[in-house]
């Protein structure tokens, strides 16, 4: 009868320790790429997560990261190759090339115009979208830091947080699905 | 044997495109109270997988699904 008893409070101790352990209904997501097919994608599950009653964490890194960059913002105070990164990367969704068949910008202007004829959300409204659902944002400071960005040129988004890759990983370790887009 | 549902709100979704038709499903159940029905019209195909996948994890419940023509009818019930 003992032997039952501390068999019992071994176990309740042991699914305590389980549940603790169990990932939440959250999705972590890196972004990994610039490209607006990519983008685009990223925040499509984001938001339709949000939909499916998931918190939801996406992680702008490396060519993810001037995809976040303010078109209206401009900073000075830059050297020379973080002047070169900021004008050849894209400046905000706006700006942004498909990654195929993107044939000098012309196939990414006719994406956008078929998108528009179909309805599809651009990326500028699904930002706003994201925004709206309480999707949450987080940048790479490495990347921005390689780059040459700086906080002031980022978009106005609500509790935008800048982090490395601990932050990603304890977001991670504790979520159902994880993705790299 | 086609017993009339109740609806309590009609969502409009024609011509909405992934993912929209989930998110607005998503919100606008909200707006109602649990045990009523809402009926959600889409056009978009992928609906007819994405809405059962969706109920499903989310608690709620497809009481029917109705195809006419290019426009699916959901009739459903809050539950969560």
């Amino acid at each position: 009868m003992q032997n039952m008893e501390e068999q019992l409070t071994k176990l309740k101790s042991h699914i305590e320790a389980l549940e603790k352990k169990a990932p939440e209904n959250k999705l972590s997501m890196i972004v990994f790429s610039g490209d607006m097919d990519k983008v685009l994608a990223s925040f499509v599950i984001a938001t339709g997560a949000v939909a499916m009653g998931m918190d939801v964490v996406m992680f702008f890194t490396f060519w993810g990261t001037p995809v976040l960059r303010d078109k209206n913002k401009s900073v000075g105070g830059k050297d020379l190759m973080g002047k070169m990164f900021g004008a050849m990367l894209p400046k905000g969704t706006c700006e942004v090339k498909l990654s195929k068949m993107n044939m000098g910008g012309m196939g990414t202007v006719m994406m956008k115009s078929l998108m528009k004829k179909k309805n599809v959300a651009s990326l500028e409204q699904m930002l706003e979208l994201a925004e709206e659902l309480g999707v949450r944002i987080f940048i790479c400071e490495m990347s921005m830091d390689l780059m040459g960005f700086k906080r002031e040129e980022m978009i106005k988004y609500p509790d935008l947080t800048y982090c490395g890759v601990a932050k990603f990983l304890e977001e991670a370790q504790n979520s159902k699905v994880q993705l790299f887009i | 044997m086609s017993e009339a549902i109740k609806v309590d709100k009609v969502m409009d979704l024609k011509g909405l495109p992934c993912p929209m038709p989930v998110v607005k499903v998503s919100k606008g159940i909200k707006e109602v109270e649990v045990g009523q029905v809402i009926e959600a019209i889409s056009s978009d195909p992928g609906s007819l997988t994405d809405f059962p996948a969706w109920a499903r994890t989310t608690g709620n419940e497809i009481l029917k699904t109705e195809q006419d023509g290019e426009f699916i009818k959901f009739y459903i019930k809050r539950n969560a």
